[in-house]
């Protein structure tokens, strides 16, 4: 029997698969087809504190090994997702969740977390300062250590759960950045968010996403989200949830010893909706073929 | 609920110009009304391709598509024998006892297979369907005798007017003077505006849009209603004429 439990900030996972932000929803989509409850947790969609359309269609662009998304943060804003979407979610999903919060000033990130620390099944804050689809919002607060840090520290006081702060990789040194959150008071550091791109349709001669860009995910920034781990784990002595590309349980396996104490799947979950549930099947099958007892002895692994 | 299946192709050739169709056997437990779509997994590419279902019994479906780019040109090369990953009964599709006596099935080119089965769904709940489909020109045209099969009046409309009445799907309503109560429609965008504006009973319009999951998870074809944000692919595509907002 092979031990595929980790711990995460006190959290007791049963598995370090859990599914990124944005490709899940609140989970009732994917408790339709199979039981969520076998995940390790996961991420619900990016909440702010008004309710927000996001951008205009079309927001999907298609990549090799990839896909370009520019929805903008669409959600029903933070008093409705508590009112309405988590008690929803907690009839299909009975561990904690990771609430996952994204603003447009320092306050409304204080506000949004003040109020989701009042809620019971979340067992984890994870606080995106990476958006890239947004303007003005999310990714302006990620780009320097000092932004970071300061949505750090005021998210800081409002709240006692584990927070995770949720980094892009479009930046010059996402390591600095990973030290300046931890300095401030982070639980842990998620990373990383979609690479920004942009696709032009031959034809119209125009980019393809109304948005002109959007970020790009999927298998092909599977290398970049696994050097950028690396890199911050050896700089960092927080927990990492790693997350980029992640498509299969060797994949995961990848990940952990780049330094990963968990692990997001995110555009996976879009292509194939079984993806979380088929990587967490096979997570045990290979490990014993890798001659892993127990996942948590992993993480971290290729530095030493 | 298991919604992936993989799929057999018994039949893939060309009906029309760029047009083919193809049958697909395999498990159809998943689809519950016409109108509804599955989502095909091509080697190589990322995303599903989105494809509305013309019709679906036990043993599989029958689907038309355009090759329009990347994806339907492999799929127009795929030969009986192979096998495609696909995500099965997506969507909301139509109801048919929405209607009166007399509904108006209206099909824009490509938008016409969904309709096949609404169609035979309508017949078979003792309705008194009239069918109009519009193509570009003659060379375009596809499904037609089996629509004519079920003994119920097809127009067809073509914008040169090489086949049918010349013009549009609303200059051929027009011309007959119908009597219909409601309308179900599937086809390109300025086709529905069109008939929404033609016609004054109430309706189900079904739209296209860019999609990236089709079930409802990445907010990727959310579109603005009368009543809130609605996702193309999983609250759609049938959108009740009420609730459109153009």
């Amino acid at each position: 029997m092979v031990d595929t439990r980790v711990q995460l900030s006190g959290l007791t996972l049963d598995n370090p698969v859990i599914p990124a932000s944005g490709t899940f929803g609140y989970g009732y989509e994917f408790a339709e087809l199979y039981d969520i409850n076998l995940l390790g947790s996961f991420s619900f969609k990016g909440t702010t504190r008004e309710a927000r359309y996001g951008n205009p269609l079309p927001r999907i662009a298609e990549c090799p090994a990839g896909m370009i998304n520019s929805v903008g943060l669409q959600n029903p804003g933070i008093d409705a997702v508590i009112s309405q979407e988590l008690p929803r979610m907690r009839k299909v999903f009975h561990k904690p969740v990771i609430a996952n919060i994204s603003g447009f000033s320092i306050d409304e990130y204080v506000e949004c977390c003040a109020k989701i620390d009042q809620e019971e099944c979340v067992g984890l804050i994870e606080v995106n300062v990476s958006c890239p689809n947004v303007h003005n919002g999310g990714m302006s607060f990620g780009v320097s250590p000092e932004s970071a840090a300061l949505v750090t520290r005021e998210v800081r006081k409002v709240t006692r759960k584990p927070i995770y702060i949720k980094l892009s990789p479009n930046v010059t040194d996402i390591v600095s950045i990973a030290v300046a959150c931890e300095k401030a008071g982070a639980d842990g550091i998620s990373l990383i968010n979609t690479l920004l791109g942009m696709r032009i349709d031959l034809r119209t001669r125009r980019p393809v996403i109304a948005n002109k860009m959007g970020g790009f995910s999927g298998r092909a920034i599977f290398p970049v989200a696994v050097r950028m781990v690396y890199q911050v784990a050896e700089a960092v002595s927080i927990p990492i949830m790693g997350m980029g590309g992640v498509s299969s349980a060797r994949d995961v396996v990848e990940m952990m010893l780049a330094g990963a104490t968990a692990v997001q799947v995110g555009a996976a979950n879009l292509v194939n909706p079984y993806a979380c549930r088929d990587i967490i099947e096979d997570l045990p099958r290979v490990m014993e073929s890798l001659g892993i007892h127990s996942l948590k002895e992993i993480i971290g692994g290729a530095h030493r | 609920m298991n919604i992936r299946e993989f799929y057999t192709i018994t039949e893939n050739r060309p009906v029309a110009r760029d047009v083919f169709k193809m049958r697909l056997a395999g498990n159809t437990a998943a689809f519950s009304r016409p109108g509804q779509f599955l989502n095909i997994a091509l080697d190589g590419l990322f995303l599903r391709r989105p494809i509305s279902v013309a019709d679906y019994d036990e043993k599989g479906v029958w689907i038309y598509y355009k090759v329009v780019g990347e994806g339907t040109r492999r799929m127009s090369a795929m030969i009986p024998g192979e096998t495609l990953d696909v995500l099965t009964g997506l969507g909301n599709g139509f109801d048919v006892t929405k209607s009166g006596v007399h509904p108006l099935v209206v099909g824009g080119g490509v938008g016409a297979p969904p309709l096949y089965r609404l169609t035979r769904e309508l017949c078979g709940a003792g309705k008194a369907p009239h069918v109009i489909l519009g193509f570009n020109t003659a060379s375009d045209l596809f499904l037609v005798a089996d629509f004519q099969a079920m003994g119920i009046p097809v127009t067809v409309a073509t914008a040169d007017g090489s086949a049918g009445v010349r013009g549009f799907v609303t200059d051929a309503l027009r011309e007959n003077e119908l009597p219909y109560d409601y309308v179900y429609t599937c086809g390109p965008e300025p086709m529905l505006h069109a008939l929404y504006d033609a016609t004054n009973v109430s309706g189900q319009y079904s739209f296209e849009a860019r999609m990236g999951c089709g079930f409802g998870a990445c907010m990727g074809c959310s579109c603005k209603t009368k009543y809130g944000y609605k996702r193309i692919c999983r609250d759609g595509p049938v959108l009740e004429k009420e609730e459109i907002v153009w």
